[in-house]
């Protein structure tokens, strides 16, 4: 018999899943499209209802996104522009319902190679934080997504929240998805970059992600550390080699083919360092 | 069987309550356990918007909220926007008067998003509403009065309704008579209404692609689940278990009978309380298949020693269709410029919002059938084939159309429902879902065309040599329509003197392909209009003109021999289109030339023509027009209106007919106890035939209303209580109606009107007169691409076409935007894999975001069998779209893409080849 709660607070959710495995439900927006026409009988453990899941922290050193801030929250609060990407990527999460329902951290969780938030929270150095009832631990993000839709979550753990360090002041970041219409598109390629610069005005830092190239996001270090020390400037588009992007295996499948995917990937990068390097 | 849960919540304003399990879709419960039905469900997955709410004042798809999270919160649905006040209430008049819900089933969604937007937002401009609408998909409307619906609600335009006295209708922009119904969310769609003890069905399908099965002990089903009440199988069929949309071609198993010819046919049945039916897998029931090879697609289809998808047959050519004037060969042997080419098309799928439901029940030695459809009558006839009966012992009360464009003519639904009802003698309904309704409904055909053109070097047409293979899928549906439309207009639009057009239908494993929007016109138009643009450039010609050089006119043959007596209005449409064309071509070469980036710009035209009805066959339509004791007049339409407004279109005829005031008719539509045939809503026909057969039938009750008054044809008639005063020059005349015996019902006359246009059965060589009128267009699309992605925007569209007679200046327009939006999807994102897009987030159909400005040419060259000279609209507006697309790319970047959609990878690809690899 299907069981469903609905605890008000974490300590009774862990506990709950602690005793046996639930399908954690949020914002719904992956849940029920995995369930067209068929039953709907898993043992849920909705987390709706814990409040202290749903804050956007200023900590200081860092920023922390609660597990249940919605991608409208995102769009609407009040963030750095290190966060640019990331709203950006929050205005092109299906429609306007799935971004007043869906959370960020849902996106993480279900782990989709095409998640929308993936490419910005690898860019953002973003860590995972998960609670279990004996335990607490905090994971990069790029170590939590292990592959298509697999994550390092634990049965007994809840994501709680996303913690982003602090970079420079005058951080800047960017995001771009390329899909086959406006709206309720899942993407064919997203890249997403975040430039720290250095008082001299040259890169100290730039980390780029490209999504939906390869079972899990990832991020172009090679790239990265080519461009660290240069000049700020629409320059920066010009270092992008092809080598840069074979960290990538994209796939062909109904929205393009492998070898598309990696020729567009290859522009938007060039597309976002352009952006970066013109803020 | 789930826990129960109490949930608390505030619904349009009042305080709810209700038991239920608390993981329920919030759309579930609204509808199924609260009755509240305006909100609507497309997908069941975010991907549609139809389920739209607002949660405390956000939109949200109520399909993705779990009922518990509404705990104490706020819920409004559009049966609560009128009490909301304000410009929330403001919204659904001005959704009205714009003409912005045309079938109605998005439009609960359409509104409760922009209520959102309204009520947080002072001013939003038009980007601001696209992304508050991005959400929410529409099929019929091509988004463009809904922005302006939106727009004037927040700055009212002053808008008002047409409300034209006597013999004033035809013409005017009368907002849809049934379009209040349709924004107040009371608008009952298939899945909207049941009679209270239904039971549920649900149909277990096929997984497989060609299997024969058997089944096997159901009992431990039954005893695993006491909901379970019947499963139905092809025994319980009582006479025929099969069915087609041709009266003499009945293929198509009810439900499968030992063997399965695609993934998604039905196999059995389940009938019983929701949970139950629902709660089953499909793999648990015993139903053991042994998988055969399968054929896919038209190379698989034609290749050697493929599997025969049929067992009648010796190979899978379903049938044949030819068309042959003069010596095509040997004109092109002579011909000073030749040009080649192919094309190839995809399966599109249909993409009504609404999934096909309904609910049947057996009354004593008759069976009542409810459901979304286009075809009535056609459904009588067919459950009453299927089940044994005399179609009179069928009553047919067909639901609103919650969209159709073809894909709701072959009732399915309807058979499968009425032998459950029929054997159990127990209300019996379903709802498919967004799966079911595209893995197993009918497709348009995809194709692979080639053809050899011909014409002099000063660029008059000499000769066209085309064949077209067409996948029918599993089935024939309306193959036969296909594979014989398709010769008939693959010249195009154009006088070509000589001409030999094959083509052949071809089974498949895969979803039977049927009627859509084009019935296989928009495939070959593809081609011809490719053809055209490359012999314009070997000729030196401006690709318009070459068009308008050969456009076919009054007094020329077509390539059956049919000689066009009238109304041939394409020169006319190319006319109008010609100074937009000039400024847009210019404007992008300038742009091109300015630019050394990777926006290029192009701009592109294509031309079709269209047959309305059937083609070398009888399609009469018959309408009554009663007139009550009481002086009420009511219009019986058997013509089903699918969104597209032949309610609307039909009473304006009627009423000019009897020469009555629109706003004083009522209707009653569809009911087959009620209604005569109409025939299909399908084929543009019904504002050209059952138009027809409406303004005659107020004509014949005009005409009797006269003899009764013993006046002249020109006597004026005032309609009045109980009473009619006609005069007639000096003489004026009082008929008390109230004196006269009852004719039929309630009414003491009633007119009859039908017509049947004139067509001619084809020869040996397919010459005759396969249609008695023909629409024209020609459309011009600006399209920007991205070189380096390969994407492409169309940013503006102008459409001419050739109505014969705008009966309705805002249906034409409100087709005109959904047929481009249609045509847009076909050229550049629509793509039906089967097994593979069965959703609306793989299978992509255009957004608000996605549509371009639209402008219109509206010719009038009436076509004298018409009603006041009109002829179809329907399917013209789509076919020209994708053509001048294809152009426009071309014009923009030079790339000639022979395959569609024009997916980016695709232009992409195209691009680096042309450029040797080379990026830019």
């Amino acid at each position: 018999m299907a069981s469903y709660l609905r605890p008000g607070d974490l300590e009774s959710a862990l506990a709950a899943i602690a005793e046996a495995p639930r399908t954690i439900v949020a914002g719904g927006t992956d849940y029920y499209p995995a369930r067209v026409g068929k039953p709907l009988d898993d043992d849920v453990l909705d987390v709706t209802g814990i409040d202290s899941l749903k804050a956007i922290e200023d900590l200081g050193d860092r920023w922390r996104i609660g597990a249940l801030v919605t991608w409208t929250r995102i769009v609407e609060a009040r963030l750095p522009p290190m966060f640019d990407g990331l709203k950006r990527a929050a205005r092109e999460v299906g429609g306007v319902q799935v971004q007043n329902s869906g959370t960020v951290v849902g996106n993480v969780c279900n782990a989709s190679p095409a998640a929308d938030g993936v490419p910005n929270l690898l860019a953002l150095d973003a860590e995972i934080e998960l609670a279990s009832r004996d335990a607490i631990r905090s994971v990069p993000i790029g170590a939590f997504i292990t592959g298509n839709r697999q994550t390092v979550r634990a049965r007994d753990e809840i994501v709680t929240g996303i913690s982003v360090p602090k970079p420079a002041q005058g951080t800047t970041s960017t995001f771009l998805k390329l899909g086959a219409r406006h709206y309720l598109v899942i993407s064919i390629v997203m890249t997403a970059g975040v430039l720290e610069p250095a008082p001299d005005g040259t890169v100290a830092s730039i980390r780029l992600a490209v999504g939906s190239c390869s079972a899990v996001a990832r991020r172009l270090v090679a790239l990265e550390n080519e461009l660290r020390g240069r000049p700020i400037d629409a320059g920066l588009q010009d270092a992008v080699a092809e080598d840069h992007l074979a960290v990538l295996s994209p796939i062909d499948d109904v929205r393009g083919t492998g070898e598309y995917r990696m020729d567009a990937a290859l522009t938007l990068v060039r597309r976002t360092l352009a952006e970066l390097g013109s803020a | 069987m789930a826990t129960q849960s109490k949930v608390s919540f505030t619904l349009n304003g009042n305080p709810a309550e209700i038991r239920t399990d608390p993981i329920r879709r919030l759309s579930h419960v609204l509808r199924e356990e609260l009755s509240m039905t305006g909100t609507k469900v497309g997908c069941d997955a975010g991907d549609c918007g139809a389920c739209t709410v607002l949660l405390d004042g956000r939109q949200v798809c109520s399909c993705m909220t779990p009922v518990a999270q509404v705990e104490g919160r706020e819920v409004l649905t559009v049966e609560g926007l009128a009490a909301a006040g304000g410009r929330l209430a403001g919204l659904q008049e001005s959704f009205h008067l714009n003409g912005a819900a045309q079938c109605g089933i998005c439009t609960p969604g359409m509104l409760m998003a922009a209520a959102d937007l309204l009520g947080r937002r002072e001013t939003p401009d038009d980007a601001a509403i696209e992304d508050a609408l991005g959400g929410v998909l529409c099929r019929c409307t091509g988004y463009k009065n809904i922005v302006s619906a939106v727009r004037h609600a927040i700055e009212p335009n002053g808008i008002e309704l047409d409300d034209p006295g006597p013999g004033e209708a035809v013409g005017a922009r009368v907002p849809k008579t049934d379009g209040k119904r349709k924004v107040d969310g009371s608008e009952l769609f298939g899945a909207d209404s049941a009679p209270a003890d239904a039971l549920w069905m649900r149909a277990v399908r096929s997984p497989h692609w060609s299997a024969t099965f058997t089944v096997g002990d159901l009992q431990p089903l039954f005893d695993a689940h006491p909901g379970l009440v019947r499963v139905i199988g092809p025994a319980d069929v009582p006479a025929l278990n099969a069915f087609g949309v041709y009266p003499h071609i009945k293929d198509q198993p009810v439900l499968a009978d030992g063997e399965v010819k695609y993934r998604g046919e039905p196999v059995l049945a389940l009938v019983g309380d929701y949970e139950s039916v629902h709660g089953i897998r499909d793999e648990d029931v015993p139903i053991h298949y042994q998988i055969r090879p399968h054929v896919h697609g038209i190379e698989g289809a034609l290749a050697e020693g493929a599997p025969i998808v049929h067992a009648a047959g010796d190979d899978n050519v379903m049938g044949r269709g030819f068309v042959k004037k003069g010596d095509a060969d040997a004109a092109l042997a002579e011909s000073d410029v030749v040009v080649e080419g192919s094309f190839e098309t995809a399966f599109v799928e249909h993409a009504y919002i609404e999934p096909e439901a309904g609910w049947a029940r057996r009354i004593g030695d008759r069976l009542e059938m409810a459901a979304t459809t286009q075809a009535p009558h056609m459904d009588r006839d067919e459950i009453a084939n299927v089940l044994g009966l005399p179609v009179d012992a069928v009553h047919v009360l067909p639901c609103a159309c919650g969209g159709g464009f073809g894909g709701k003519i072959d009732g399915g639904l309807q058979v499968l429902l009425a032998v459950a009802a029929w054997n159990l003698d127990r209300p019996v309904r379903t709802v498919f879902n967004r799966i079911e309704s595209m893995a197993s409904t009918t497709k348009r055909h995809p194709s692979r065309t080639s053809g050899a053109y011909g014409c002099t070097k000063d660029g008059k047409l000499t000769a066209y040599r085309f064949h077209g293979d067409f996948n029918t899928g599993a089935y024939v549906s309306f193959g036969l329509t296909v594979k014989d439309r398709v010769p008939v207009h693959a010249t195009g639009p154009y006088h070509v003197p000589n001409v030999l057009a094959t083509s052949a239908g071809l089974y498949t494993n895969e979803p039977p392909a049927g009627a859509f929007r084009g019935f296989g016109v928009p495939q070959s138009a593809l081609l011809h209009d490719m053809l055209m643009d490359m012999m314009a450039e070997r000729c030196g010609i401006d690709p318009l003109e070459f068009r308008h050089i050969n456009a076919i006119r009054v007094g020329d043959a077509t390539a059956t021999g049919q000689v066009l007596e009238a109304s041939a209005g394409l020169a006319a449409c190319l006319e109008g289109l010609r100074p937009h064309w000039k400024k847009a071509r210019a404007e992008a070469e300038a742009f091109n030339a300015r630019s050394s980036g990777v926006l290029r710009r192009g701009v592109g035209v294509g031309c079709m023509w269209y047959g309305c009805g059937n083609t070398s066959m009888p399609n009469p339509s018959t309408l009554h027009m009663g007139l009550s004791r009481a002086g009420e007049v009511t219009l019986y339409s058997g013509a089903q209106d699918i969104g597209q407004g032949i309610n609307t279109t039909a009473m304006q005829c009627a009423a000019d007919g009897l020469g009555i005031a629109l706003s004083r008719i009522n209707l009653v539509w569809g009911d087959t106890d009620l209604t005569a045939d109409a025939g299909k809503t399908s084929a543009s026909r019904q504002a050209y035939i059952s138009g027809n057969a409406a303004k005659f039938a107020g004509e014949d009750l005009r005409r009797q209303i006269l003899r009764l008054a013993n006046v002249g044809d020109d006597a004026e008639i005032e309609f009045g209580e109980g009473r009619l005063v006609v005069r007639d020059g000096e003489a004026v005349r009082e008929v008390d109606l109230t004196a006269l015996p009852l004719t039929r019902d309630s009414d003491v006359l009633v007119g009859e009107g039908t017509f049947d246009p004139p067509t001619e059965p084809s020869d040996e060589f397919g010459q005759g007169t396969p249609y008695a009128t023909y629409a024209f267009a020609a459309h011009m699309a600006e399209v920007e691409v991205d070189v380096a992605l390969g994407t492409v925007k169309v940013r503006r569209m102008v459409a001419a076409h050739d109505v014969g007679k705008s009966l309705n200046p805002q249906q034409v327009e409100g087709q005109i935007d959904g047929g481009v939006a249609q045509g847009l999807g076909l050229a550049l994102m629509e793509e039906y894999v089967p097994g593979r897009t069965e959703n609306l987030h793989d299978y992509l159909i255009p957004t608000v975001g996605d549509m371009p400005e639209i402008d219109y040419v509206i010719v009038e060259d009436p076509e004298p069998t018409g009603p006041w000279g009109a002829k179809g609209i329907g399917e013209p507006t789509l076919i020209p779209t994708p053509p001048a697309i294809f152009g426009a790319i071309h014009h923009a970047t030079g790339v000639r893409l022979t395959r569609a959609p024009a997916t980016p990878d695709r232009v992409r690809a195209a691009i680096l080849a042309r450029n040797g690899g080379k990026g830019g």
